[in-house]
């Protein structure tokens, strides 16, 4: 079995808050994060699949492939948007990114199940270089 | 939903490679410039992951303030710009960068603000790094 692990980036704004909290408790829970106006980062997406690689085309699966999966699925709705107005899963959860991993991952899997062979190993997404999250399709 | 939150830290410290259980030549040849005996020091990268059901009303892991707090105190605080040799943990433990891994598991593995620790990386340069989980 081999991992293969495609990078790519994008950039997208996004505040945390909640709506059953008061203005206060948002403030003191997610800090800076709370502000309103949003604030943005270069993000990251690093996906990860695996298999064996194919008798006839050395391949786990076609990068240029992967590459237009990631950019179909995710960096078209995510890149240069603000992540709680634009995009839906994000209108009632945090675009944390414990929670753009996992929404990620939803978006990839079924693209990546249609095409059989390797299958879904992790998404991990990086907020800035020191920060990051994880999804391994876990329940 | 169980994922996982990382986080990246950085600590300048100095170690020498020595053991007292092998000769000077032999020391040497195990450690070679790692053994130079007045040491040396590294920038190092920590990397933590933690891993835990995603909060519903917060979307998150672990509290990133809250975890910070804590590595700072249980790791930062005791090893950032200090001698590794001398303390207590490297007294009778060689300080390579797999038992300074180790060491920070440890250190971390009962005190997370919330969820469970999946793994420690520790970066010694940008070319070389050592990972440490609780099945290892």
């Amino acid at each position: 079995m081999i991992e293969l692990t495609r990078r790519a980036t994008f950039s997208a704004s996004h505040y945390y808050w909640n709506d059953g909290w008061s203005a206060e408790k948002n403030a003191q829970v997610f800090g800076r994060c709370a502000n309103r106006k949003g604030h943005g980062h270069n993000y990251t997406l690093e996906v990860t699949v695996a298999g064996e690689p194919d008798a006839v085309t050395g391949f786990v699966v076609d990068l240029k492939w992967l590459k237009d999966v990631m950019e179909r699925e995710v960096l078209a709705a995510y890149d240069h948007r603000h992540l709680n107005l634009e995009v839906p899963e994000f209108s009632k959860a945090n675009p944390t990114t414990e929670n753009i991993a996992i929404a990620a991952w939803k978006r990839l899997e079924p693209a990546i199940v249609a095409a059989g062979g390797a299958r879904l190993r992790r998404v991990r997404v990086y907020e800035t270089p020191e920060i990051f999250a994880e999804y391994r399709g876990e329940a | 939903m169980k994922a996982y939150f990382g986080r990246r830290y950085m600590m300048s410290a100095s170690h020498r490679l020595h053991t007292d259980a092998l000769t000077a030549e032999q020391n040497r040849a195990a450690y070679g410039k790692c053994n130079n005996p007045h040491g040396h020091g590294h920038n190092y990268v920590v990397e933590v992951l933690a891993g835990g059901a995603v909060n519903a009303e917060t979307g998150m892991v672990v509290d990133m303030a809250a975890l910070d707090k804590t590595v700072q105190a249980m790791v930062l605080e005791r090893f950032d710009h200090t001698n590794l040799n001398l303390d207590p943990l490297f007294v009778n433990r060689v300080p390579t960068t797999e038992n300074l891994c180790r060491a920070v598991f440890e250190l971390l593995k009962d005190a997370l603000p919330a969820g469970d620790l999946a793994y420690v990386r520790v970066e010694e340069t940008e070319n070389n790094f050592f990972q440490c989980d609780s099945a290892n």
